[in-house]
């Protein structure tokens, strides 16, 4: 059985031990015909011209894990940004961890989706905005369809949250592979402000394949930020799909680190509702061997006034391929916009490759959008210049593509998520970083 | 210090040096004249090891031994030195981190730790005085948006941190007024030592002004058609380098 008619077919069985009568599963019911109708993807369609699933479908994923698994925090530890006090949700094999995370229903909600979609206190929320956000492509459907756990933030208004929030998925590897579709969902109300990090780690060599959506509405003058630290091991995929909707005066930025994962897909999509709105996507793909990073970005401008920044950097080396497609659509009304996309890749081995292609389509007269791609080598005369002082080949060209990359870094807001990446850029270059961050 | 024997060097077949013989003491300036496309730059770049030039006869000995075959940071290792007469713009590298990197791989190829911290500061704030550099200018990225004079000043600065033992100036005084010309000239003085040398390469007499030569050395088409003292570099201001093609060419 492939992994399409799998899905399907366990959907029933998923039916059995969640609450049917519900307007969430009202909504599960229409995103598994979706997703039975359109299947998975393809490179035929536009969108996934570059990207093919196919090597990570055919392997035979558990996509209920059976065990409940744990882990203790002493093994875990270096995956978490662990040297500031954060409000922890933690996930081990799809399943909710206790004792490794640390929530509150302090003056906001830090918790799980299960318990949002049980409880009746939630039941507002939950009917307000979940999957209001999302799109009815497959893959995001197939989400929606299986969606039951994942970590639940409800911010109310005028609320400074002063610990970051991590939201962590581990798999154990005790399925020989495993398939998990965390489903997240994040209510920011009005000028509150939020900061959020997600990491999705594999604790083992098994395969994993993660299809992962998160619903953000950014609320009148929220301001929330989010990272995303993409490092896992050869084995593991990831599809991530974040759907970030703004309401006027609202800021939202994405930063998405990729070093690790075998297939990395980000769908990031943002929809300006309302005036003087401002999106920052930005990111640094940082792969080599077979890896496969694929960044596929919508920038929605809907009503005059707003700005929108792209910055996307890329090191790809041996056999990698990276993908970068950036579509930036400006509605008639949407005057004044201002939006940047820039996306600057490095090649360092003559087998890795890069497609990049913005997509603009604007329709509004008075408005400044810029865009521009390179792709290209290591500037010669600068590694002659630093050889010149006494630095060896190879640390020069660290040096320089940890300079390339390092520089989107600039817009992260905390000190010790920049040192983290700092330091991961600086081990996959084999930089030896002999100075202060 | 340095021995140049007969150095012919080309770059992508076409020959720009033909012959060059130069020999600097320690303790000595010597200073290279000569007119646009004469060869000057391209005998420093072959000096400090640039790989686009391929040399085609002789060698370059420094310090008694062969370095020819070296690559440049092997050179800047063992003691060379070269001021660019463009210096290239490093986004995301500080000037620090730049000279903490340079210093610390130069101390890795001698075999030594890192520099403790506290002599690196010291250091950085020592030579950053000597050329009345602004301590916040440190901490912005190599060149990018220097003004020329920055550019030259940065130069210098990155020659006195390193300490080489010879120093090749290519043509440091193009792009500075005559303030920074004079902090530029001022600081080579400063670091000028019995143990160490300097050659200077430019076009116009103005910089050896400051920094005065011992020897000058006039290249044409690339070779070296006459030496003398530091009167040479006043006749070539006075009577251009004409005459000298005429001579050559008699």
């Amino acid at each position: 059985m492939d992994l399409k008619d799998k899905l399907v077919s366990s959907f029933m069985a998923f039916e059995d031990r969640v609450d049917v009568d519900t307007y969430v599963h009202d909504v599960r019911s229409e995103a598994i015909k979706i997703f039975e109708e359109k299947g998975f993807p393809t490179k035929k369609e536009e969108d996934w011209k570059y990207t093919s699933l196919r090597s990570i479908l055919k392997e035979d994923y558990s996509v209920f894990p059976k065990h409940e698994n744990t882990t203790e925090y002493r093994d875990v530890k270096k995956y978490f940004i662990h040297d500031i006090d954060t409000y922890n949700i933690v996930f081990i094999d799809g399943k909710y961890s206790s004792h490794l995370s640390q929530t509150t229903h302090d003056g906001m909600d830090v918790c799980l989706m299960s318990a949002a979609f049980s409880k009746p206190k939630y039941r507002l929320v939950i009917e307000n905005y979940f999957n209001k956000a999302a799109t009815k492509d497959s893959l995001s459907s197939l989400n929606t369809a299986f969606s039951s756990e994942g970590a639940y933030i409800h911010i109310p208004k005028n609320k400074l949250v002063e610990k970051p929030i991590q939201i962590l998925h581990f798999s154990t590897g005790h399925e020989s592979a495993l398939m998990l579709q965390p489903r997240n969902l994040i209510v920011v109300d009005e000028n509150s402000h939020v900061q959020i990090i997600e990491r999705h780690q594999s604790l083992t060599g098994n395969p994993v394949l993660t299809n992962s959506v998160t619903e953000i509405f950014a609320n009148k003058r929220a301001i929330v930020d989010y990272y995303k630290i993409q490092n896992d091991n050869k084995n593991a995929s990831l599809i991530d799909h974040t759907f970030i909707k703004q309401k006027q005066e609202s800021l939202a930025s994405v930063h998405t680190f990729t070093f690790g994962g075998k297939l990395t897909r980000n769908n990031l999509n943002f929809y300006q509702e309302g005036q003087r709105i401002d999106s920052t996507l930005k990111g640094v793909t940082i792969i080599g061997d077979k890896q496969h990073v694929d960044h596929n970005t919508l920038v929605h401008h809907i009503e005059p006034n707003c700005e929108s920044h792209q910055d996307y950097k890329g090191i790809f080396g041996e056999n990698a391929k990276g993908v970068f497609n950036g579509k930036v659509v400006v509605e008639k009304e949407a005057q004044k916009t201002n939006a940047f996309q820039a996306n600057n890749n490095i090649l360092i081995s003559d087998k890795a490759t890069i497609n990049t292609k913005p997509q603009l389509e604007i329709f509004a007269d008075d408005v400044k959008c810029s865009h521009g791609c390179t792709i290209g080598q290591l500037d010669e005369s600068a590694l002659f210049y630093m050889k010149t002082r006494g630095i060896p080949e190879k640390e020069a060209k660290a040096l320089l593509m940890y300079a390339f990359s390092n520089n989107v870094l600039s817009s992260v807001k905390i000190p010790e998520i920049k040192q983290r990446i700092n330091k991961i850029i600086a081990n996959k270059l084999g930089v030896r970083i002999g100075f202060d961050l | 210090m340095l021995k140049i024997n007969n150095l012919h060097a080309s770059i992508e077949g076409k020959s720009i040096l033909r012959g060059i013989d130069l020999e600097i003491k320690p303790g000595e300036i010597h200073a290279i004249m000569g007119p646009n496309g004469s060869g000057k730059s391209t005998l420093a770049s072959v000096i400090a090891g640039k790989e686009e030039y391929e040399v085609t006869k002789g060698d370059i000995i420094f310090e008694g031994e062969d370095i020819g075959e070296l690559a440049p940071d092997e050179r800047a290792h063992k003691g060379v030195f070269l001021s660019f007469q463009y210096p290239v713009e490093i986004p995301g590298v500080s000037v620090t981190n730049f000279m903490k990197t340079a210093i610390n791989e130069t101390r890795k190829a001698k075999g030594l730790g890192d520099m403790p911290a506290k002599d690196m500061l010291k250091l950085i704030r020592d030579k950053s005085e000597l050329l009345e550099i602004d301590r916040k200018f440190l901490s912005r990225s190599i060149n990018e948006g220097f003004s020329g004079g920055e550019k030259k000043r940065n130069e210098i600065f990155q020659m006195a941190m390193l300490d080489p033992k010879l120093a090749i100036l290519d043509e440091t005084d193009s792009g500075l007024d005559i303030d920074a010309l004079r902090i530029v000239a001022n600081g080579v003085n400063k670091l000028k030592s019995n143990n160490n040398a300097v050659l200077v390469i430019t076009h116009y007499q103005r910089l050896l002004d400051y920094i005065i030569p011992d020897f000058v050395h006039v290249l044409l088409n690339g070779r070296i058609v006459k030496s003398g003292g530091k009167e040479l570099a006043h006749q070539l201001e006075e009577k251009g380098y004409d005459w000298l093609k005429e001579e050559v060419n008699a």
